[in-house]
């Protein structure tokens, strides 16, 4: 197959999305696809060969905060080349409705389009006022995909219809033969108080760093000798302030740590806690903690309830109450019959998020809409006298 | 005089958007047919599967009966009785793969993995191609409900899109079996 793959955001900008396009594109060129992807990106030189740029994205204000959107007619004379040199087979368009990539060639395309919807927003007032310019665009696609249960139902709130839902795939194999570091194990399955892992930025509040920050200084008051492993962008000063000295010598920070080390980290700790308020449509890093065998206690949002199988394959404490999260953390430190019970749940739940199962439902999306349709065309507009013509 | 230009430039600017909006109705109505075949397709492609497993006589014989039935049913079934024989199709489905212990005893048979492959690739999306098709016909419905577009009949003859409403839940081990 022909595929044409949308990414809105920059290529040079490490992201869900773009990470979700890159390991996808490469999974079905390695399957024998033909695939091209549309993506902004600063600096052409430095991209892979299957990716084509759109040029630079320009930041502007956009819903509440400076997004980097590609819109104008430089971008638009672009995507319709792009259109028509790739004849595709399938056009798959990643976020379609923010003013960028994705709605210029929802715009500039006809054919068979598949959309997928990452973002899960409440209603925004951007988001009604726009409602009647996306629709005419949004209307072409013949299949939407949503990221999550949480995802989709956003989707319908806003823009009504209906998108199957597929999650986001993980290189489940990359997370498993990981090999652990010793140093960042603490062995609580053989009685020694535990290492507890957390992975994102420091200085994004709803990451949610300072509620398992004032849970770890009860945990390690019960718990002597449990530490707290963080890797992540950010002031690390900032986030440890007022700690207790005690306390803060358990905690260590690794600042950013490479795809490989954050592997390594998952397979290392005894617990991954993911103490998220808010702002999750899919939660991947908890698919890649459970690959990785590392069990997983996350906070009860929509999102993550959705990919821990309702609290099967994970264990849930109400969201932002770090007693809660002490509370379980402790009993599960103590008890290492109930982690490795999680550790295996985990890795079975985890292959419906693998790159065969994930990519084979896209796959069958894209039969679906491309069976028996002509391929992409540039979406050439009739004119009105054309339009009497035809239709007397 | 700049009055009749100005109504000239009014009454143009009106048709341009008229027929702007005929050409888009147009384009969701040949969505319509479109996913309304490629439901068409898997629903016939369900039926074969489950029709050649039930003659193949790797089920036992009451289930091979059950699935027999219901998928004949469900490829001969006219437009009216569509959605109530392929609702069946899935109940007998769900009835014969319901057990976990159906799928071992069928894969431990000569062709049963193939089969089960096809059969769970095709249970897969029917419920796909149904809500592709169910979100057109909602996206055609919202434009023809617009008041100018029933003022001025753009929609021509194209009869009023209707949804395919039918319970297509697989039987679960079925749906994880990939």
């Amino acid at each position: 197959m022909r595929i044409g793959i949308v990414c809105p955001y920059s290529w040079d900008i490490p992201g869900g999305v773009q990470f979700h396009i890159r390991d996808f594109a490469e999974y079905l060129l390695g399957h024998g696809h033909q695939v091209s992807v549309l993506a902004s990106a600063d600096d052409d030189g430095a991209l892979p060969d299957y990716v084509v740029s759109a040029g630079r994205a320009v930041p502007v204000p956009y819903n509440g905060s400076v997004a980097r959107l590609n819109f104008g007619f430089l971008s638009a004379a672009r995507v319709r080349r792009w259109l028509h040199d790739g004849r595709f087979d399938v056009l798959h368009i990643h976020e379609p409705a923010p003013p960028s990539l994705g709605l210029l060639a929802c715009w500039a395309a006809q054919g068979p389009i598949v959309a997928t919807f990452h973002m899960s927003s409440p209603r925004s007032r951007a988001m009604i006022a726009a409602y009647p310019i996306l629709q005419p665009a949004l209307e072409k696609i013949s299949a939407r995909i949503a990221v999550s249960e949480y995802a989709r139902r956003t989707l319908v709130e806003h823009l009504g219809g209906d998108a199957v839902v597929i999650p986001n795939g993980v290189d489940v194999r990359f997370f498993a033969d990981a090999t652990p570091r010793p140093e960042w194990q603490g062995r609580a399955d053989l009685g020694r108080p535990g290492t507890i892992g957390f992975i994102g930025r420091l200085d994004e509040p709803r990451k949610g760093l300072p509620t398992l920050l004032s849970a770890f200084e009860r945990i390690s008051h019960q718990r002597p000798g449990a530490r707290l492993l963080v890797a992540g962008r950010g002031d690390e000063r900032e986030a440890a302030e007022g700690l207790p000295p005690h306390v803060r010598g358990q905690v260590e920070f690794l600042g950013m740590v490479s795809d490989a080390d954050k592997a390594r980290l998952l397979r290392s700790v005894d617990l991954y806690v993911a103490p998220n308020t808010g702002g999750e449509s899919f939660g991947i890093i908890l698919v890649e903690a459970m690959s990785a065998g590392a069990p997983v206690l996350a906070s009860d949002l929509d999102a993550f309830r959705q990919v821990l199988d309702q609290g099967a394959a994970g264990e849930l404490f109400p969201v932002g109450d770090p007693d809660a999260l002490a509370d379980h953390a402790l009993r599960l430190l103590g008890d290492p019959a109930r982690l490795a019970e999680l550790r295996a749940v985990g890795s079975r739940h985890v292959r419906r998020y693998d790159w065969p199962a994930v990519a084979g439902d896209i796959l069958a999306v894209y039969e679906t809409v491309a069976t028996g349709a002509a391929s992409v065309a540039a979406d050439e507009r009739v004119g009105l006298f054309a339009r009497f013509g035809r239709r007397v | 005089m700049t009055t009749w230009i100005l109504i000239v430039i009014v009454v143009l600017a009106f048709g341009v958007y008229l027929s702007w909006t005929a050409g888009r109705l147009d384009r969701l109505h040949s969505r319509i047919d479109a996913s309304r075949a490629a439901l068409d397709a898997q629903l016939l492609r369900r039926a074969s599967v489950a029709q050649e497993v039930a003659t193949s006589g790797l089920l036992d014989p009451a289930a091979s009966i059950v699935l027999y039935q219901a998928a004949q049913a469900a490829r001969q079934a006219d437009d009216e009785q569509r959605e109530v024989a392929e609702s069946e199709l899935s109940q007998a489905m769900r009835a014969v793969f319901g057990e976990e212990e159906q799928l071992e005893a069928l894969r431990s048979v000569p062709g049963g993995e193939e089969a089960i492959r096809e059969l769970s690739a095709a249970v897969r999306r029917v419920p796909m191609a149904r809500r592709f098709h169910n979100d057109s016909v909602r996206a055609a419905r919202a434009v023809r409900r617009h008041r100018l577009v029933r003022w001025f009949r753009l929609a021509g003859y194209a009869p009023f899109p209707m949804t395919f409403e039918m319970d297509d839940e697989s039987p679960t081990p079925l749906y994880s079996a990939t």
